[in-house]
């Protein structure tokens, strides 16, 4: 790793031009950097400028990597050996080995909260994408009015989930909401969001979607780097507005599609702030059912409501190592079907 | 993006507090907890947590303390209570010095060693436990020590419409708890559908948050008096299915909770002037909220909330000053917990309730503290008739039941019970579980929490 070019440094190593080429590496051509130019055997010769390069750079990120050790790493290592513990935050951590670890087996709520995550990303991640899509693709037909429409659809990122949470209890009563009077005028008899078991989760995935301006935007952001000849070959080809959506488009923005895939699903299994506030926060004295328990919401119960510090660390690393497990399954997957513009 | 905020906010905290995880190994007094010498003239700052304090008769109540100890400067930051704030400031070694919580939180934190015994704070001050009500002492009790000077008094009592009533024919007397027969049958009677979903609640038993007043009434305590739960006690399955009951009966659950969801319950328009409930039972502050909605048309009407036997009966609730574990102005905040709930305190914040009832040309509903001493002179000096027979009867039922009402004996899981009995009449409400299963399961869960807090 520390003989590898720095985007910075790619200039210097030009200057090495002319040195004798590297071993060959499978894939790697004459084992030239990225950045191009050759690379001697041993450590390579830096100029003046590749060093003060080299430092500007690493001031400049210094500032990320503090925080990223601080706030992050820091933190995550201290979880990490908190979960071996009892820890109830006023007395100090007492170690209990795997304890906590087995006790969330034993937990039958730490599995109806996940099961209960899973069903709501399950929702939200599909569909989240499909509308995502769709406004994406509504957007970049509206011409000169598209600059109005991407902030308003990206204006409620700004706005706090509290918030918004709070807002869709109005919209989501199955009795007076805005959302059952839309239906009913089509002659849909709109459940009780709100307070059916049922329609809990999927209540929540509808909160969730927002929230999708960012999503949008990076959508639109593929799209526009679709290159239009594609588009033109396929017209006189005959291709109708289906098939250059499924042939063209969709494959073209594969990497976009694939990157909110994943994060998104990240996002939906950490889901915390539409739940708390909808069903578990202060003003909702009780909650309605056990459908709305989502694991971080567990997770939070359990650290700051039950002191179980140690058996909340526990939880969000089960979480991570689920998540984990999903995003390296979804890699997999995505390997076989995402294109990436310039790779192939 | 957002929901990763969380995971964040739950990783610093766990840093900063693993980097002070040696807090808990200092003296279980803390290092300054000098609480109240009994000569000491308390001074510096004063932080103080979970007060809004926005009202005339809170205002009125900080300025009395202000008088009294003007070299003390209280900051306070008027949130209400947030748990996660408290320990990840008490874990933190930077604690405030006084903070005002639920008094049925109590037993938990004195339990986790988050809140030191006010034992020398009261023997130092002078302060007389004498006068605090009874149930409110009680509530603020674990194993013979004293961790908490309560303040206010919640109790219940059953607040009607007599518009609804009258259109449905029922008496106000029909409007009672002790025959639960006769009352399924008049809620149905008042019970109003339209399209299949309720128009009119005819009874709303406040489920599931009075579930344990519930239970009361038939003879159970959630809670034994060593702390132990009692989830599962026959009568309280018993007050579990009647409720349920009568909410299948006036349109089932979901149906009944979306519909509740639409009440505006603090608005001029409310239920009971939109006629969307008959009756329910409700705490005493509500009754102040509810004068401004005569100018809509309310009459309100009120009948004690009683056991099966007819004897009036209340859970209570409110709130208490405690200090935290490594407080650093603990002398101050012992005089604040003091002074804030004395009866000459107390008295002051009743005249500037009434400078405000004046100016509001309005009347004065009862304040309900945990001063007994306080509440008694306060209703004789200024409690008249309001000229609304139907508030006059809500406020003496409201005074009636304060003697006879009882806390839920404290526990140290007392926040593991809580959830339990929650979860347990969520999911019976919802239809998922059986009221015994889901009591059963409440039981195991919180039996389970309570063991492993008394090894703790």
């Amino acid at each position: 790793m520390a003989t590898t070019s720095t985007p910075g440094s790619a200039p210097a190593a030009s200057q090495d031009v002319g040195a004798p080429p590297g071993p060959e590496v499978p894939g790697g051509g004459n084992g030239a950097a990225p950045g191009g130019g050759g690379r001697r055997a041993g450590r390579p010769r830096r100029s003046p400028l590749a060093k003060q390069e080299d430092r500007a750079g690493w001031l400049f990120v210094l500032p990320w990597v503090l925080g990223f050790l601080i706030f992050t790493a820091g933190p995550m290592i201290a979880s990490l050996v908190l979960s071996f513990t009892d820890y109830q935050m006023i007395q100090a951590p007492r170690a209990v080995g795997l304890e906590n670890y087995r006790e969330l087996f034993d937990d039958p709520r730490v599995l109806k909260s996940l099961s209960n995550t899973f069903v709501y990303a399950a929702m939200f991640v599909p569909i989240g994408t499909i509308v995502a899509l769709f406004l994406a693709l509504m957007l970049q037909r509206v011409g000169r009015a598209g600059g109005f429409f991407r902030t308003a659809f990206y204006l409620p990122e700004m706005t706090p989930a509290v918030a918004a949470a709070a807002m869709f209890l109005l919209l989501l009563n199955g009795q007076q909401g805005l959302v059952n009077k839309v239906l009913g005028w089509i002659g849909i008899n709109g459940p009780n969001w709100t307070a059916d078991p049922n329609w809990l989760k999927p209540s929540l995935a509808i909160v969730s979607l927002w929230t999708l301006g960012g999503t949008v935007v990076i959508y639109l952001a593929a799209l526009n780097g679709v290159p239009k000849q594609l588009y033109e070959a396929a017209e006189l080809d005959g291709a109708g507005p289906v098939t250059r959506l499924f042939r063209i488009t969709i494959p073209m923005i594969s990497g976009a599609l694939f990157f909110t895939v994943i994060t998104n699903t990240i996002a939906a299994m950490q889901m915390f702030d539409q739940a708390y506030t909808m069903f578990y926060g202060p003003q909702q004295k009780a909650s309605a059912s056990e459908e709305s328990l989502v694991y971080m919401v567990y997770l939070f119960q359990n650290a700051f409501q039950f002191f179980k510090m140690g058996f909340a660390s526990a939880m969000a690393w089960l979480l991570f190592v689920i998540i984990l497990l999903i995003t390296f399954l979804q890699v997999r997957i995505g390997n076989r079907y995402v294109y990436y513009h310039g790779e192939r | 993006m957002k929901h990763l905020r969380l995971p964040v906010v739950l990783v610093a905290g766990t840093l900063a507090l693993s980097a002070c995880a040696g807090v808990g190994n200092k003296s279980d007094s803390g290092g300054s907890d000098d609480q109240g010498s009994a000569a000491a003239t308390p001074s510096g700052t004063l932080n103080v947590m979970g007060f809004s304090g926005e009202d005339e008769v809170a205002q009125s109540r900080i300025t009395a303390f202000k008088t009294a100890f003007p070299g003390v400067t209280v900051k306070n930051n008027k949130g209400d209570f947030d748990a996660q704030q408290f320990l990840t400031a008490v874990s933190s070694g930077n604690p405030p010095d006084v903070v005002y919580m639920a008094r049925n939180l109590i037993g938990t934190y004195a339990a986790k060693g988050a809140i030191q015994p006010l034992d020398d704070c009261i023997k130092n001050a002078g302060i007389d436990t004498t006068q605090y009500r009874e149930a409110a002492m009680n509530e603020v009790k674990l194993k013979d020590k004293t961790y908490g000077i309560p303040e206010f008094y919640t109790v219940s009592t059953n607040l009607i419409s007599e518009t609804a009533l009258t259109s449905a024919g029922v008496a106000v007397a029909d409007i009672q708890t002790a025959d639960w027969d006769k009352l399924e049958a008049t809620a149905k009677k008042l019970y109003k559908a339209k399209n299949g979903r309720p128009a009119r609640i005819g009874y709303d038993p406040k489920m599931p948050d009075f579930f344990p007043l519930w239970a009361m009434a038939n003879g159970a305590g959630l809670v034994k008096p060593g702390g132990e739960p009692n989830l599962n006690d026959p009568k309280a399955v018993e007050a579990l299915q009647f409720t349920i009951k009568l909410i299948n009966a006036q349109g089932g659950w979901a149906n009944f909770k979306t519909f509740r969801d639409t009440f505006d319950l603090f608005g001029e328009k409310n239920q009971f002037t939109k006629d969307q409930l008959a009756a329910f039972p409700i705490e005493n502050w509500y009754v102040n909220v509810l004068r401004d909605a005569r100018a809509n048309g309310l009459k309100l009407q009120s009948t004690p909330f009683t056991d099966r036997q007819g004897q009036p009966i209340s859970t209570i609730g409110g709130s208490a000053w405690v200090v935290p574990k490594g407080a650093k102005n603990a002398n101050a905040a012992c005089q604040w917990a003091k002074t804030l709930t004395s009866l000459e305190t107390w008295h002051k914040a009743a005249e500037a309730r009434m400078q405000t009832v004046a100016k509001d040309k309005s009347f004065f509903t009862g304040l309900f503290t945990g001063n007994k001493k306080a509440d008694e002179e306060i209703k004789a000096k200024y409690l008249k008739p309001t000229g609304d027979a139907g508030f006059d009867a809500a406020i003496k039922n409201y005074y009636d039941v304060l003697d006879k009402a009882k806390s839920l004996n404290p526990s140290a899981a007392g926040a593991e019970i809580d959830a339990a009995w929650k979860n347990a009449v969520g999911k019976a409400l919802a239809g998922s579980a059986t009221p015994q299963a889901a009591l059963d399961q409440a039981q195991s869960e919180a039996k389970a929490a309570f063991d492993k807090a008394g090894q703790g």
